[in-house]
Parts: C-alpha cells; structure tokens; sequence
C-alpha cells in the first residue's frame, strides 16, 4: 500500500497500545507455549538438582542378576540397564550431567562471543575486519564438524566436548552482538561518553552493555537447546562422557546396543534430551516475541484474495436518477481496518459515480482514505485487517461486493484495470515486463504464446515504448520509472477495459515524465473511450486530466464538480487550500504539506465536519451533527456549512 | 551465467584458503608431541620420529602448510596409520556415501520443507498450520540420533519394512533399488531438522512477500489465487529462502556424523568418530578439509541458483 492510512491507523494503534504494556514476564506467561516450556524446564531442573536428596539407587551400582528389568518392575520404576543400573537413578544423574555441561557450553559461548562482537564491534577497522574475517570462516564449516575437529585436536572427553560445542556458537553471539554494536557506537551518548574521558573500556560496560544484552538473551535463548543437543551428541557418539561418567549422551549410546531388546534403555534418556530441548526451545521462541515483538511469528497477518464484506451491509436509496448512464456507480462505501480493538473509518460513506468516457479525479492529502475506496471497488483492500461494512459499488449492473469470486476475477483487469503508483514496487521484480503483461492478456483471452507475444509488442507500441522487442525481456528493475510505468499503463490497457483505476499514476515520477506519462493516459482514454478514476494529491495533475474532480478529507468526499468549476471556485474551505498547494512556477516551495494541522485520527473522528479543527471559517454550528452534501450554485455539491463563494477570501470569513 | 559463476568460484578461493589453514593447523594445536599422540601408547621412538619427518614438523609452520598444501592439491592427505591406506583414497570413498545421504536428505527437506511452509502460510491460523508449526517445533528440538533409533526399532525390528543398518544388502546388493531401500530411514531421519527449519522460513517469507504490492498487482490482474501463491509469491519468496537451504546443508553434512554412526552408514561422518576414536588425526584432517570444501561448493550453488532467480543480484 502506497497509502499512509494502512500505516497511520497501525501507528495510532501503537500509541494506544503503549500505557498498558504489561510486564515482559507477564507477556511470557500470556504465551501458552511458552509457560509450558517453563515449567517443564523448571522442574526437570529441579529433579535434577534434587537428585542427591531424592530416595534413589546409586546410579552405578550394578546388579547383573537384575539386569534390561523391564519399567514399573519392583524397585526400579523405568527399569535397569544392561549392567542391572537403575534407570531412574541414572536418568536424573545424567540430566544433572548434561544440564551442566550444555549450560556451562553456553555461557562460555555467550562470554567469548559476546566479547568478540564488542570488541569487532567498537573498535571498527582492521580489528573488526579481521575478527569477522576469522568469525565467517568458522561459519564456513559445518556445524557439527568443526566441533568434531575440536574434540580430535583436544582427544575426546566430556570438558573437551563442552569446549568444542562452546566454539562453535562463538560466531552466532560474535555476529549478532557485532550488528547492534556497530550501530551503537556511533549513537550521541557514545559519543558524549567519550567526550567526557571515559575509556573504550568503560564506555562498553557502562554504555553499550546493557543494550546489546537482549541480544544476548535472544541469541542465547536460541542456542542453548542446541548445546545441550550437540554435547549430547558428542557423548553419544563416544566421543564426550566416558563411562564411569555418564550423561544423558552417553546412556543413549549404552541403549543403543541393546535397542532391538530392550528399546526403553534407549528411549528414557532420549525422551529426557528431548523434552529439556523442546521446553527450552518453547521457552526461548517466548522469550523472542517479548524481546523482539518485530520477530513475532503471528505478526504478520496473510490478506486474504479478496476483501472481507460484512454480509448485512447498506446502502443509500439512490435520491436522483442522475447516475443510471454510469459506468461505475458507487454509493455510501464504507471501508474499516480493524486493529486490535479500534476501528478506523478509512472509508466513511463515499458516493462516486463515473460515465463511461470520463474522466473523475479523486483528491485529497495521503491519509484521506482516497487509494482505500480505490481498492475496495474490487476487494484489494487486504483482509485482515480491512472490512468492506457497508455501500454498494454498482459497475455497469453488478454489485462487485456481491458478484462470485470467479466474476470478480474475470472483472479484475479485464473490464476494470488498475494502474498503481510505484511500478518498481507494484510489477513483479522476479519476472521480465514482457511475460507480466502477456500473463495479464492470458489471464482473460484464449491466446496462445505467439499471438500474446504479438499482442504485448502492440501495446507496448500504444504506449510508446521505443524497441518492444528488446524490452520486453527486461526485468522492471532495468528499466527508467517512467517506461516501467508505461508498463503498467500497457498492462492496464491488455484487455480493453471499460474503467482504468489509476493510483496516484506519476506521483513516483519526475515532472517531465510525469507530464508525459499524463499526456499519454489521457491520450489513451479519449482514444477508446474508457473511464478513469484518477487518483491523485495534486490539483495540478486534476486540471490537466480530470473531467470531473471529488475532493476526499477524512473517508469522505467534500466536494465534487467539473474541474474547471471547481478550480475556480470552489466552495469547500480545504479544497481551497488544496489548489492554493499547487505549486506555481518559481515558488517550488508551496507544498501540499503547507495546509497547517493534520487529518483527525480516522478512528476518532470529531463530530460534526472533521475539517473543523483546520477550518479558517469554522463556526460553533460546525461541531455538532452530521453535515451533508449540499448543491452549490448548481454545479457544485460540497459538505460544508458556511461555503466559500466566487471571490471569498479563505481567512477572516463567517 | 558462466561469469556468474567464475565469479563466485574466484570469491569461494579465499574462504578455501582459510579452511585450508585452520584445517591444517590441527595438527600444530594438538597439545603435547603430536607424533606420540597420533601414534598412541604403540609408539616406539622410530615410529615418532619417521612420523615427525613425514609431517615435517621439524620445520617452521609456513613450511609445513606449504609442504602439506602442495600435497592435498595433488591429492596427497598422508597416509592413515589406524587403515594403514592413503588417507585420500579413504575419504573419497566414504564421501560418495555421504554424498548420497546428505543430498537425499536435502532433497527431501527442500521439497516437504518448502510445501509444509507454503501451506502454513496459507492456511494460516487454520488446522493445517498448527499442525506444521507443531511438527516443526518437534523437528529442531528433537534429538537425531534418537529418533533414527526409534525408527529403526519401529521399521527394522517391529515391521520389517526397512534395513536397520548399512547401505546395500550383504548378498546381491549395491543395485540402485537396494540403495534405496537401505536409505529411506536415515535420509528421513538427517532430514526432519533441516524440514523443520526450512518449513517455518518459508512461512514467515510467503507471509512477508504475500503483502508486497507486486502481489495485489497479481490479483488487480485478474489471476487466478493459485497462480498468485505458487508463481507469484512462491518465486519471490524462494529469493530468499535458497540462502537457508544453502546452510541447511551444512546442517545435514554435520549431522551425518550422527546418522551415518547409528545407521552404520559408510560414510564420512562415521568414518571420522571412529578415526577420532583412534587418534587418526591425518584421516580427520582429510576428512574434514573435504566435507567442508564441499559445503562451500554447496553454498555457492545456493548463490548461484539464487541470482538465477532474482536478476536484481546480478
Ligand atoms: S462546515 Fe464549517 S468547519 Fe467545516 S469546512 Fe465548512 S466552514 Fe469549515
């Protein structure tokens, strides 16, 4: 969405969301998963730190009459090993063992690599170069096999094992601590630390410690299960914990020898590695989401094809029979976005209407809700968290909110097209134009590939693209913006359609191709006769192109009128102020942004005219009940109480 | 292409050159005589002195990699005291087992990976997608030399549908069928991992890239939603998960080591627990210099395939 209100109401939601942030605890516990993982977590550690106070065996002593006792016999609740252990006794000795080892690992690997990411980090340079130089080779190898060629320097052993797993997550700590360090130590109160004398040493513990350490935590919470599998591993492959010793590795590497009889000596411990794995990573995916809302893996909600429309919706009685020649008809559209509990009126009550042939330019600041309607005419306003709730948008006879999905499909770029404002954004960057606007031309003709080849070099010759042939096979990204939007254009005009949508078409481009681009829509639609709704900011662009114009502010047209009436007198105060934006040769700094004050918050709007608040002729009746469009000499129909008339001043009115 | 490819190649030298040097400098590391500890508690002084002259260590350490790096680019990795054989000639037939056990498993963790992942996001918050997470969470936390244990006890004992161990039938195997049938469970084993990782990166990028704007310009076209997902959305999205599969693959060589032991699957991976086991430091260094040049060569597949995909890389 080019559009700011999908980015607005979210902002809105942010701040509303702030005061009531809850304890990052608390956010844990919220998190189902994430409790489970805790407690399971806490008490295998807890049995495990209990094990010498527990009523259990001695885990090594043997008992060879006893030996592979199957679990539940007496005495021996998970069984005996193959020297008649018990199970039990040596399961939570073990955890014990490999707890250790595997935190031990982290810490050690949290340590080093932490302290190389600083270092790298802070000093930059040829340290940092060299650092990561050494830290991407590292990466460079497989995982397990550096740890391998550790343990085969050191001779196996469990510490030798412990240190060969620290190693190898050194570079993930390195890394991640090295990317927030960076940015760091280039921040203001790095700078004033060091201004004020202090060392690189100080100013790392005291200034940069402690906001690099959630990284830490993530990183940590990421690896840790991983340390204690690895270790694990390496005890399992003979290669750590070397009996009398055992850990959770090494009994899994007993079992395995008499895994075809008695697979329970096998599952126990394996069962154990898993579980303490599994809750810690459970554990640490929580702690991410707390610490960095931005990973959040349901954060990121999937739009569904179409949008969403609430099923008892209503409209207006049509009042006149002005419209019935109309190509699109739209009345009393309202779109919504729902974000956590508010809702936002993006779209609040918008009646359009377009004949076929013209031309209808739709303006308004970026916030008013003007690209929302254009894309909820054929449902691409994406769902969640937008919701069609109410109006009808009649296109030729049908209601497009109620046609089937396949007659919406047929519809979309077919008899209704769409031209968006940033082509490197809105074409697909993977797939070369040529074959985008040959699969919009199949999409709705029975054409085989040569002649939708020969089709796509003729549009692209109607748009005036210089050497089809070659360009065709380029990708949007080696192509100027303006041919790319030329693509668009070609794209839009594949299937011949009766009604072009047109957002905000050259607001990405530079002026001279913005005029050119202008001048070639317009062009193009006096040709063959097809509808626009031009969607723009710029009173410029209106007067150039428009037949019509419909001022939007707040989810709701203003005004509406012939261009040139309304350019000339307008009645609504803000389209006044919008056409005193347009910028005049030589005054390049008359902006739009110079209307002073903002759009209410379209989830919170004012009663009375939204545009109050702004309103150099607001009065105390324009606060209170609902204002309606009302006819202005004729021509011009505006939503305001106290309208301007031919030769008003802005200021100083009512 | 081709100067794609060069390119890379030539990038892929220095990271070679440093494996080479770390790989290298695991004999001088060795803590104590190395000879004495490659031999063991059989080392007569002759024995440590011959291997200290045939591993040069009398001279200084650029001597020797030069010595030594001279000999792996002609193949020569020394000579393996436990198999009392060229270390090569080892390390080249354990790999080609590796090979086809670490490229099944990637294989298969490519293609239910991508899928699993692609149905998550599209069905998100549905059924489908809570059972994948839930599978993907069991994938990475579950231990890999546990499970291939269970599912040997599972389908080599209780139904005999697969072989518990090696990789072709003692009589009358080796054929291609045999392979095969030998190496559906630990291929499925190596793989559950790399599965599970590539199932939720795939989810989280179909889920970005189906908010991008390229999308709703593949719907305002009128294309049908499985175009949209599987062309559109997929294509941008592979951009970037190859990268993952890439390291994934690092992932499957290093876990070989686990599957490769409890499978007895002849491969590199096993044959390096037991040369650690052994003190055959030689055989390591070969092993590892090998395995880790290739997942280099792994990775820079990934890249390549990458800027196929998405000419914006060029
Ligand atoms: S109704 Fe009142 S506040 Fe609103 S635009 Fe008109 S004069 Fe201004």
């Amino acid at each position: 969405m080019s559009e700011t209100a999908i980015a607005s109401p979210s902002e809105a939601q942010k701040s509303k969301a702030r005061p009531r942030r809850p304890s990052a605890f608390a956010l844990l516990l919220n998190n189902r998963l994430a409790a489970f993982g805790l407690v399971v977590l806490v008490l295998v550690v807890a049995s495990a730190l209990l094990a010498p106070l527990l009523p259990l065996a001695d885990p090594n002593a043997t008992d060879p009459a006893n030996r592979l006792a199957p679990p539940l016999s007496d005495g021996h609740l998970l069984g005996t090993d193959a020297l008649g252990r018990d199970m039990l006794s040596r399961l939570l000795w073990g955890t014990r063992v490999s707890l250790a080892v595997g935190l031990s690992a982290s810490v050690i690997a949290a340590f080093a690599g932490s302290l190389i990411g600083l270092i790298a980090g802070y000093a930059g340079g040829r340290t940092d170069q060299l650092l990561m130089r050494f830290i991407d080779l590292m990466m460079a190898f497989p995982y397990i096999l550096l740890a391998l060629a550790i343990v085969a320097v050191l001779g196996p052993g469990l510490i030798n094992a412990l240190y060969a797993i620290a190693i190898v997550n050194v570079p993930f700590f390195a890394r991640n601590i090295r990317g927030i360090t960076v940015g760091l130590a280039r921040r203001e109160f790095v700078d004033a630390a060091r201004l004020s004398g202090k060392g690189p040493v100080r100013i790392v513990a005291s200034e940069i410690l402690p906001n690099v350490l959630p990284t830490i935590v993530i990183t940590l919470s990421t690896t840790v299960g991983w340390m204690i599998l690895e270790t694990a591993g390496l005890s399992f492959l003979g290669l750590g914990a070397q009996p009398p010793q055992a850990d959770l590795g090494s009994m899994l590497g007993e079992g395995r020898k008499v895994l075809f009889t008695s697979p329970f000596v096998s599952l126990v411990p394996g069962l154990m590695i898993f579980l303490v794995v599994l809750s810690i990573n459970l554990l640490g995916d929580g702690i991410r989401d707390v610490l960095d809302p931005r990973l959040k893996a349901g954060a990121l909600a999937k739009p569904s094809a179409r949008t969403a429309v609430e099923k008892n919706r209503r409209w207006p009685e049509t009042k006149k029979d002005e419209t019935s020649d109309a190509v699109l008809d739209v009345k009393g559209l309202e779109t919504q976005f729902r974000i956590g509990r508010s809702i936002h009126r993006a779209v609040g009550g918008v009646d359009l209407s377009i004949r076929p042939g013209e031309c209808l330019g739709l303006i308004g600041e970026s916030g008013s809700g003007k690209s929302v309607t254009a894309m909820s005419l054929t449902g691409l306003v994406p769902s969640p968290p937008g919701r069609i709730t109410g109006g009808k948008v009649l296109f030729e006879t049908d209601d497009l909110l109620a046609v089937s999905d396949k007659e919406l499909r047929a519809l979309r770029g077919g008899a209704v097209s769409y031209v968006f404002q940033d082509p490197l954004a809105t074409l697909h960057p993977l797939f070369p134009v040529g074959d985008q606007i040959a699969e919009a031309i199949r999409a709705h003709q029975p054409l085989d590939r040569s002649e939708a080849r020969a089709k796509v070099l003729d549009l692209m010759r109607q748009v005036r693209i210089p050497n089809p042939e070659a360009r065709m096979e380029a990708y949007p990204h080696e192509l100027s913006g303006g041919l790319r939007q030329r693509i668009s254009i070609a794209m839009a005009l594949a299937n011949d359609p009766k009604l072009i949508i047109a957002d905000e078409p050259t607001t990405a481009l530079d002026v001279t191709v913005q005029a050119q681009v202008l001048k070639l829509l317009d062009g193009l639609r006096r040709e063959r006769g097809t509808a626009v709704l031009f969607i723009t900011h710029d009173f410029g662009v209106v007067s150039e192109i428009a037949d019509r114009v419909a001022v939007m502010y707040a989810g709701r047209i203003v005004e509406t009128g012939p261009t040139a009436e309304v350019m000339a007198n307008p009645a609504h105060p803000y389209t006044r102020m919008l056409i005193d934006c347009v910028p005049v040769m030589g005054e390049p700094e008359r902006r739009l942004d110079a209307i002073p004050g903002r759009p209410p918050p379209v989830d919170d709007l004012p009663d009375g005219c939204a545009f109050a608040d702004r309103c150099p002729r607001a009065a105390a009746d324009c606060r209170s009940g609902d204002i309606a469009m009302r006819d202005i000499r004729g021509r011009i129909e505006a939503r305001c109480l106290h309208p301007l008339s031919p030769g008003d001043a802005l200021r100083g009115a009512a | 292409m081709t100067t794609i490819i060069l390119k890379r190649l030539l990038a892929a030298i220095p990271v070679l050159f440093g494996l080479s040097i770390i790989v290298f400098l695991m004999i001088a590391l060795i803590p104590g005589d190395p000879a004495t500890a490659i031999l063991g508690s059989f080392a007569t002084p002759e024995n440590v002195a011959a291997l200290n002259a045939d591993l040069g260590l009398d001279k200084s350490l650029p001597q020797q990699y030069l010595a030594w790096i001279s000999g792996v680019l002609q193949g020569d990795f020394g000579r393996s005291y436990a198999l009392n054989r060229p270390v090569i000639d080892e390390v080249l037939e354990r790999f080609q087992a590796t090979l086809i056990l670490a490229g099944a498993s990637l294989l298969l963790a490519s293609i239910f990976g991508l899928l699993a992942g692609i149905v998550s996001a599209v069905r998100q918050f549905g059924f489908a997608d809570k059972a994948i997470t839930l599978f993907v969470l069991i994938g990475i936390s579950v231990p890999s030399f546990w499970l291939g244990l269970i599912l040997i006890f599972f389908f080599a004992v209780k139904i005999r549908l697969f072989p518990a161990s090696g990789m072709e039938a003692v009589y009358g195997g080796g054929g291609f069928l045999d392979i095969l049938h030998h190496l559906v469970l630990p291929a499925v084993t190596l793989a559950v991992v790399a599965t599970g990782v590539i199932a939720r990166l795939t989810r989280t990028a179909m889920l970005e890239v189906l908010r991008q704007d390229f999308i709703r310009t593949a719907r305002a076209k009128g294309l049908s939603e499985r175009r949209v997902i599987y062309v559109h959305a997929f294509k941008a999205a592979l951009v970037s998960v190859i990268p993952v599969i890439g390291i994934q693959a690092g992932f499957v060589l290093g876990g070989a080591v686990y599957i490769e032991t409890v499978f007895q699957w002849p491969g590199i991976g096993a044959m390096l627990v037991n040369a650690i086991s052994q003190r055959d430091i030689l055989l390591v260094q070969g092993g590892v210099l090998v395995v880790a040049a290739s997942y280099v060569l792994f990775n820079l597949a990934a890249d390549v395939l990458q800027v196929v995909i998405d000419p914006r890389l060029k």
